[in-house]
């Protein structure tokens, strides 16, 4: 086991993947000669070269359907989308084609393709550059979307993506980058088919993913000093979604509130809270309660950016009220 | 149109005997095509083929003489309006025709209908319905042939010339510049991206200036002759398998027909219409091969009968056809292999 930050340990998955398989190589903005905007590919140009670290120009939409023309063509590309917020320019690639290809062609085509990105709030970046969208792609048939919360999942989860025959999604929370944590000398593909269950607890079950995870921890520590133990589930996979273990657990706790830095119209969350009534409505001895963004485009003063974003002593109040 | 062109048209023409045989080929290519259109047409008004149908009548010099000029290992992509290029790649007229049908046995199995045809052993990677849409993933194929050093294999890539308003044409054609693959684009200029004339939203209706702005090189062509669009396709094939760069084609067109089945056709007028037909690619070749002594009345004869009994059969081929089993909707979602690449 080594010590590393979130960013190294997605360096020392890329770096492993592309030794290991001359298929894999990345490209996007910034990827090379800079290191990445968030560092997290810093020195692999030089390591690798330029034909496997590709600079790629300010065009998210071509970068994009150029992994899935590759994919297609036999290679295993990482397609680096700067932020999620550029993401948006690349839709009409992933939703008409990365996550059409397969059922289209009559399941003769599988687009292999891994694209990672920077999500979130809570750097001050305001309303462009904090959005949370992972469950708008989670909506979509035909791909996969992965959240890593832990510097084991980061790395776990890259190396499992590139084992996909089709199009993976890994949402990297930007404030994550400089969490420490542990990875094995040679990263073995994490299990992204199960959530996990990081906390024991058998008063309340908090589900999250993500950075807001971090907070539902934090909310935990609190709970737990009032004696009130609640269970905080790690989703790690929003799709496909394993159901089977929030209803255990919401079956053991018999309540639940979800944290989601999304927006709460139309949210992640609300699939979640929907799953919950459909598996375990007689569980349930309070009604699901959710913990979301406010309703509102991200503001730059750091005490509304605050405000708007989910915080452990939101999350705690949520609780108390279901108590 | 004439003054888009940037160089005079290339005469071509079918010049000894010997060369008879290739252009009965390129003629009955050309025929299939438009009886095929027509057949679809037929049954679309029987309500046996739903959705959108986009016909490729009076287009059919530039999927036949352009693909010829490709070879087996070459990839292609293609839009919504494929049909002529899917034939002329060798897919089936039974396929194609279960695959409007929306049959198990066509081409996508039924879920792809007259816009997405795909045949991945014929290297065709699919009809893309969003406009500029099939560009950037043509690039990245060539990204992966020149990555994996298949030296000898370009992608070509079909798009129309409604595509070149799009942001992914430029940013597509400034990638495959820079990186330099071995992309061959095939602009089919027909002149209306679907309603709307180019001139009335293109301030520049030169498409090969487009391409000269990426740097990348680019020859203006009648895609009204099969000869000069086959031939001008070889050259461009060529420089993209020799230079390892991209190459773009402005294929001048038309097509007779309306944009799809539900377009009543009211921007353009008869005259115009008439005008081109005068230019009709098919007629012109079988004038030009008669002159020549190289088509009879009963060559031609022998092969609309062969078309029409291959066509009937198609028909009977999808209507005979079963559907695919409801339980097997989401079956194609994900490749059902995962964790095992």
């Amino acid at each position: 086991m080594k010590k590393v930050t979130y960013r190294e340990a997605i360096r020392a998955a890329l770096r492993q993947a592309m030794r290991d398989d001359s298929r894999v190589f990345l490209m996007g903005e910034d990827v090379g000669r800079y290191g990445g905007a968030f560092a997290v590919s810093l020195g692999l140009l030089q390591e690798l070269g330029p034909e496997r670290i590709r600079d790629a120009p300010l065009s998210e939409s071509t970068f994009l359907g150029a992994g899935i023309g590759a994919a297609l063509g036999g290679m295993r590309p990482i397609v680096e989308i700067m932020t999620i917020n550029f993401s948006l320019l690349a839709l009409d690639q992933i939703v008409n084609n990365a996550a059409t290809l397969r059922h289209m062609s009559g399941g003769q085509l599988s687009v292999p393709l891994v694209v990672r990105m920077a999500s979130g709030g809570g750097r001050q970046m305001a309303a462009q550059h904090s959005h949370s969208l992972e469950g708008w792609y989670a909506h979509i048939p035909g791909i996969k979307v992965l959240t890593p919360a832990s510097v084991a999942d980061a790395a776990g989860m890259l190396i499992a993506a590139l084992r996909e025959p089709d199009p993976v999604f890994i949402f990297e929370h930007a404030t994550l980058y400089p969490l420490e944590g542990e990875i094995e000398e040679k990263i073995a593909p994490a299990d992204i088919s199960k959530a996990a269950v990081c906390r024991a607890g058998k008063d309340i079950t908090l589900i999250s993913y993500s950075a807001s995870l971090l907070k539902a921890h934090q909310a935990a520590d609190q709970l737990a000093k009032d004696g009130i133990e609640a269970e905080v589930i790690d989703l790690r996979t929003l799709r496909p979604l394993d159901t089977a273990t929030i209803v255990t657990s919401v079956a053991k706790t018999h309540r639940a509130v979800i944290v989601d830095e999304a927006w709460r119209t139309g949210s992640f969350a609300a699939e979640i809270s929907a799953q919950i009534m459909e598996h375990a409505f007689d569980e349930l001895d309070a009604p699901v309660s959710r913990v979301c963004s406010a309703e509102v485009p991200m503001p730059y003063a750091i005490h509304l950016e605050t405000a708007a974003l989910p915080q452990a002593d939101t999350i705690v109040t949520a609780v108390r009220n279901l108590m | 149109m004439e003054a888009s062109m940037s160089s005079a048209p290339k005469v071509e023409v079918i010049k000894q005997d010997q060369d008879r045989e290739h252009a009965l080929f390129l003629l009955r290519e050309m025929l299939r095509i438009r009886r095929f259109e027509e057949k679809a047409a037929e049954v679309y008004t029987l309500g046996k083929i739903r959705g959108f149908l986009h016909l490729y009548i009076g287009e059919e010099a530039v999927a036949v003489g352009a693909i010829k000029a490709l070879t087996a290992d070459d990839r292609i992509v293609a839009t919504y309006r494929e049909h002529g290029q899917a034939l002329a790649r060798g897919i089936s007229a039974n396929s194609l025709m279960a695959e409007m049908y929306g049959k198990v046995t066509g081409c996508s199995h039924g879920h792809g209908g007259s816009m997405h045809f795909f045949d991945i052993s014929r290297r065709f990677y699919g009809g893309y319905a969003i406009v500029g849409g099939g560009l950037p993933v043509a690039v990245g194929l060539a990204l992966a042939d020149k990555l994996q050093h298949n030296e000898k294999t370009i992608t070509a890539c079909f798009f129309g010339d409604g595509a070149a308003a799009e942001g992914e044409f430029y940013e597509s054609l400034n990638l495959a510049a820079l990186w330099k693959l071995p992309a061959l684009f095939l602009c089919e200029n027909n002149l209306y991206a679907m309603g709307t004339a180019l001139d009335r939203t293109f301030a520049q209706t030169n498409i090969c200036l487009k391409a000269q702005a990426q740097g990348i090189e680019s020859e203006s062509v009648d895609g009204m002759s099969v000869l000069a669009v086959e031939a001008a396709t070889h050259r461009a094939a060529e420089a993209v398998r020799s230079t390892g760069r991209p190459f773009l084609l402005e294929l001048h067109t038309y097509r007779f027909r309306a944009h799809s089945m539900a377009d009543p056709d009211l921007y353009r007028t008869k005259k115009e219409i008439a005008e081109w037909q005068i230019r009709d690619p098919i007629k012109v070749f079988e004038q030009h091969l008669r002159e020549r002594g190289l088509l009879t009345d009963a060559d031609l004869a022998s092969l609309e009968s062969s078309i029409a009994h291959e066509l009937d059969e198609a028909v009977q081929f999808a209507d005979s056809s079963p559907w695919e089993p409801v339980e097997d909707l989401t079956k194609d979602v994900c490749t059902p292999e995962a964790g095992k690449l």
